[in-house]
Parts: C-alpha cells; structure tokens; sequence
C-alpha cells in the first residue's frame, strides 16, 4: 500500500455507522491524537484505534456513532478539529517565540549601554 | 533558552497531542545524514563497516528543507537529495619530532581523524544552487578514527534525507520530552525548624522562607524548579502538611537540538508535520468518491 493510503473497512449487516478506517504508515502519533478529538464529538459511540502488529505500521481505527450518522463524518471532523488546533499551537508557538526574542534583543540592548564607557567620562 | 537548548510551555492541551509532538520530533522531522560510504581505501585499524556507521552519526549542518528525500531503489543519488562529502587523509610520520618524544601528536601528523576533515563534494549544479552554502558537520571535533604512519581512510560518502523512525541517525533532537508543571501546597502554616527541613527537601528555589514578626515561614516560592524527589515524605513530622501534585495541561516541553536546525524550527516543523498528516487523509476523503 501506498503511503497515507486508506481504506475503509465495514463489518457485514451493519450500516455505514460503524467503520473501522485501515491508516497506513501512521502509528500512536496520529492515532492516538485523532482518536482524542474524535472522542471529544457528541455524536461518536465510541473510537478507538490499534496497531495491528509491531512489524505493520498502520492502524486500525474505529469509529461508531450514535443514530444513523456516517461514521466518515465525526472522523472528517476529528481531522479539520487536530488540524486547528495544530494551527492555533503553531500560531502561539510563533507568536511567543517572537515576543521572547524581542525581549531578549532589548535586555541586551540595556545590558550594552550599561556597559558602554560613554556613560561615565 | 539556551543555544541549541529550548524549554517553553504549553498550557491547556491534552497529552495525546503534546505527545504527539514529541513523537514527530524524535522520530518525523527530517535531517541529513550519511547513508551510503564508498571506501575506495581504508588501511586503519577501524573496520569498513564501523567506520560507515560512525560516519552516519554525525551530524551534518545542512537546512534539510532544502532537499527531498531519495526514491527507494535509487542508488545513484542527484543534486536534489544528495549532498557528497569526502573524508581522504593520510597519517605520516613528523621528521621534526623530538627523539625521545613518546607523545604521538607531536610524532605524526594527521594521526587523529576528525569530523573537520569531511569536505563538501558539490554534484551536479549544487554550487549554483547554494551559492553561500557552507555544508559541513556540525561539530569539527568529533574523533573519527586514530591512525598510525602509512595507514589512510580514503572515502567518499552520500547524505541523504532521513527521519528518524527509519533510523535514529536522522533524528533532529538529542532529546525532546515534556513533564508537566508541579504544584506545591503547603496545607498548614510551616514555621521555624520544620520550614528549614522543608526547603531542605526540595530543590534550591522551591521553598523561600520569610521573616514574619521574628518567625521563620515557608512559602512556595517557584514550584517549576522542583523534581518530584518526594524526599518530604521521609519526614514524618512534615509528609501530612504537605501536597505534591501536578497540574495537568500545563506541560513544560523542553527540546535539545543536535544542532541541525535550531529548536524552535523542530517545534514549528513537528507542527506542521502533523497538520500535512491530517491534510494527507482528508485529501484522500475528498478523492474517494462516497456512495
């Protein structure tokens, strides 16, 4: 398979509620991130994912919702909900790196003038 | 903070996601490293093979955006994911040595290889691609091999984009790991000779101890700086006025670059590597045509 290639697979006599997506190439660090946002949807059952086998790198994952939602939307949801809140941690992370710089550019702008002998003739 | 080292906060996250950050910078972010030696002459006492992994393992200072990774089964390599370095020295004798010198610095030249004498081998048009390009191991002197007179390493050596799940050579952290914010409550007034066994117990800078109307009190001063030694609970006057506990989404996340790429461009890298894995998937949703 494929890199990031899913399929999707559905057990007999159940309707498009309960899914399990085949995930390749990823492991808990996807699996179980997505498997927390998923959770966080009201609408999901239940979600869970596994590694199929140590010697496999891809996942199992499992999504049953409540009702007769397709279980594809709450996994599309989980996914745009990680890709935001990544989004946000990037744009803070950015955000608070350039204040620290530029804090420490002025900490060390007063430490250079403290030190320079044109203060003290 | 430091060069090379960061420590910063992120609070009010789960740790599903801030582990998965700390996944993708040890084993997804990409660097460069050596892959592939072609020893055309190695008369030292260390083996071809010994040699070729000491050689992977180190670091090498180039921006691995700047490349793409190697398809599989391509053995030859082009500018575009390829950079080629050559390591060729050669150990001779010093005619100018003391006589009675025992020292082999002073009796031979070149007897210690290091990372310093790996020089960058342009391909193809590299040299107009990266006209100010200074390709070269991060650290000069990282000792390679010892050699004695006659003896050379003449090697030529391929880099190429890795991520460290492939293998830890390609990982761009020494380490990256999280630990969450520690909470200290005294839950009594602690006074005098027990507020001196106490910030005797923690690290220096947790406790304080201030001078209220002539009485010594503890005070948490800096719960952060602690380390969870638990050493309080050794003492039985002090274990029932005391509680340790951690705050839950306030993880103090501190990476250590290997020197590749400053820490906080892994920070910034390792989130966007998750969010190119959730774009991944949903475009694989919208390509897949649902019934």
């Amino acid at each position: 398979a494929e890199p990031g290639e899913r399929s999707e697979v559905q057990a007999d006599g159940t309707d498009g509620s309960c899914v399990t997506f085949v995930l390749h190439d990823e492991d808990h660090t996807l699996g179980n991130s997505l498997r927390y946002m998923v959770m966080k949807n009201p609408d999901v059952e239940f979600c869970g994912y596994c590694i199929t086998h140590p010697s496999e790198s891809k996942i199992n994952f499992r999504i049953q919702t409540r009702g007769a939602l397709p279980a594809v939307e709450p996994f599309r949801k989980g996914l745009n909900d990680l890709m935001g809140v990544c989004q946000h941690v990037l744009n803070t992370f950015e955000k608070s790196m350039k204040e620290y710089r530029a804090q420490r550019e002025e900490e060390m702008q007063v430490a250079f003038e403290d030190g320079s002998p044109h203060g003290c003739v | 903070e430091e060069e090379g080292t960061l420590e910063f906060d992120m609070v009010g996250i789960d740790a599903a996601i801030a582990n998965a950050f700390r996944r993708i910078l040890l084993a997804e972010v990409p660097t460069m490293a050596v892959e592939k030696v072609f020893v055309y002459n190695n008369t030292s006492i260390v083996q071809d093979e010994i040699l070729a992994h000491r050689l992977g393992l180190i670091p090498i200072r180039a921006d691995p955006r700047l490349f793409e990774y190697r398809n599989q089964g391509d053995e030859e390599g082009t500018e575009i994911d390829t950079l080629q370095f050559q390591l060729k020295i050669k150990c001779s004798r010093n005619p100018r040595a003391a006589k009675e010198s025992s020292d082999p610095n002073e009796l031979y030249f070149n007897h210690k290889v290091y990372s310093k004498h790996m020089t960058w081998v342009p391909l193809g048009n590299q040299t107009d691609l990266f006209p100010d390009a200074d390709f070269r191991p991060v650290h000069d002197d990282i000792l390679v091999a010892l050699l004695r007179p006659g003896q050379e390493i003449d090697v030529l050596m391929h880099c190429v984009k890795g991520v460290g799940k492939d293998h830890a050579k390609f990982s761009p952290v020494a380490t990256a790991s999280y630990r969450l914010l520690p909470d200290i409550t005294l839950l009594q007034p602690i006074e005098d000779e027990a507020a001196e066994v106490l910030q005797k117990c923690f690290s220096p800078g947790v406790i304080e101890i201030q001078n209220i109307k002539g009485k010594k009190v503890a005070k948490v001063a800096n719960a952060r700086l602690d380390t969870f030694s638990r050493e309080v609970f050794r003492h039985e006057g002090l274990k029932n006025l005391v509680r340790l506990a951690r705050v839950r989404n306030h993880y103090i996340f501190s990476v250590e670059s290997t020197g590749i790429l400053p820490p906080d461009v892994l920070v910034s890298e390792a989130i966007k590597i998750l969010m190119g894995k959730c774009q991944r998937f949903l475009n694989e949703l919208d390509s897949v045509p649902m019934d």
